[in-house]
């Protein structure tokens, strides 16, 4: 008996401590770090998706939306007509953003902040989605008769992005939505009209994915002959770019106009093709990185 | 018989206690890596790696999380993390090694050391030898190390059509100083 303790007790040192057990010594089960890329872009299509862009980065966005696919040959599907907007993006940090753009549609101008206020995170005890806070405001320029005032033309929205990225592939976003408008086209309509939005995305490969995105106005607000906006696209990345091709029943791109005032029907084949190109610089200064 | 019992317990515990106080482990790291590109560096740092040696046979163990690399350009860190290395299927790099040199570890001073291990990136292994300079003190020690990744040596796949942005050979720096282990 007495041998056996005593062969055990010279065992004992060598078994102290294999390899594997240094492995999770340093696997820090309490490790928590932020979910990224629910979705590639800073929209899903027409809508804001919960992204920002990055600290010091700026993306470029240039949108196209042709005439409608059932204009027919004569005018080429719709590719003889476009609108398009041009969008600047700038990071101030890692959650908050501000941007601008111009439409040639109604010659709109439009200027948004973004804030990411909730990040889905991985872990123990992990947040399970992200908030984003969007507000923008949108003002026409185009010259009308009668000439409207600056106020009259003016449209405001406020927006909570909640998106949960359930796998890698998958990605789900809610966007309650309020647009006031100051003057309203058909002067029946609400001036302040609620909304939600739900689009999703879902990847093919690493460098594509589908996505969908729906506009729900709640009833008895606007006029009978607009439609709830419904697009569809296709998203493919390459190094610095991403390009989204798209099909949706809209033709304008800010908020006000694609939720609000969508007039085109898919049942009619009042489709609109067009794509949404982005393309990131970064600012950053390189000292960040150098110690 | 009891007492026959109290001498292995009273091993036992002071083994125990002495592996632990023979275990150093990172308090502060850094890995880092740079590459020439035409159009735009590729650059990225973290400094949320782990890692720990065990002096009394040389192993060492570093554990980084991918998703922790973070880039100047976020797009270019979500390509990283998306395209090349996958971070949500394989969300760790690893090195699983011994330290050939017998050093001591009690004499303060400089140290080139080598290591045979494992190197796991991307989900594949490869055995490696990798080198680098031991600063060992009074309590703490500093591990200076440099070496490369063969993209294709780990299955990262290159899109034809980046190629020219970035090269096939990565090189990666790491500092990580250590403490003893408290736990």
């Amino acid at each position: 008996m007495r041998k056996i303790f005593l062969l055990l007790n010279l065992l004992l040192p060598l078994t102290a401590f294999a390899q594997e057990d240094l492995m999770k010594l340093v696997s820090d089960s309490n490790e928590v770090f932020v979910r990224t890329a629910t979705f590639k872009a800073t929209r899903i299509i027409n809508g804001h998706s919960v992204e920002t862009v990055g600290k010091n980065n700026m993306d470029f966005i240039i949108s196209h939306r042709f005439d409608r696919i059932n204009r027919g040959f004569e005018e080429f599907f719709g590719l003889d007509a476009a609108t398009n907007r041009l969008g600047l993006e700038y990071g101030l940090n890692d959650r908050f953003m501000v941007g601008l753009g111009r439409s040639s549609f109604q010659k709109t101008f439009d200027y948004f902040a973004k804030y990411k206020l909730i990040r889905q995170t991985t872990g123990s005890g992990s947040t399970p989605i992200s908030v984003t806070l969007f507000g923008g405001y949108a003002i026409r320029s185009q010259k009308t008769t009668p000439q409207l005032s600056g106020y009259d033309r003016s449209s405001y929205t406020a927006q909570f992005l909640i998106a949960r990225k359930f796998s890698e592939a998958f990605s789900l976003q809610l966007s309650p939505t309020l647009i006031h408008r100051n003057r309203a086209d058909v002067f029946t309509d609400n001036k302040t009209v609620i909304a939600t939005g739900i689009g999703g995305r879902m990847k093919l490969t690493k460098r594509t994915s589908i996505n969908g995105e729906y506009n729900y106005v709640l009833p008895n607000q606007i006029d009978d002959n607009y439609n709830n906006n419904l697009s569809f696209s296709f998203d493919l990345e390459t190094g610095g770019h991403v390009f989204q091709l798209l099909f949706t029943n809209s033709f304008g791109m800010t908020e006000r106009q694609f939720v609000t005032e969508t007039d085109g029907s898919w049942g009619s084949g009042d489709i609109h093709f067009g794509f949404n190109i982005s393309r990131t610089f970064s600012f950053e200064k390189k000292s960040r990185l150098k110690p | 018989m009891k007492h026959y019992l109290i001498l292995p317990a009273f091993i036992l515990i002071f083994n125990f206690a002495s592996a632990q106080n023979k275990l150093y482990s990172s308090n502060k790291s850094e890995f880092s890596f740079f590459s020439k590109a035409p159009l735009e560096d590729i650059e990225a740092k973290n400094t949320r790696a782990n890692s720990i040696i065990n002096l009394s046979n040389g192993e060492i163990v570093v554990r980084i999380p991918i998703s922790q690399f973070q880039f100047n350009n976020k797009l270019m860190q979500q390509h990283f993390n998306e395209n090349y290395m996958e971070s949500e299927k394989y969300p760790y790099a690893s090195f699983k090694g011994r330290i050939i040199e017998e050093l001591d570890w009690s004499k303060p001073g400089v140290y080139s050391v080598n290591a045979n291990g494992t190197l796991n990136i991307h989900g594949v292994d490869q055995y490696r030898k990798l080198s680098g300079k031991l600063t060992v003190g009074e309590k703490s020690m500093l591990l200076e190390t440099m070496f490369e990744v063969i993209l294709i040596d780990h299955k990262i796949d290159i899109p034809k059509l980046v190629f020219k942005k970035i090269a096939e050979k990565i090189e990666v720096k790491a500092n990580i100083s250590y403490a003893p282990y408290l736990k």
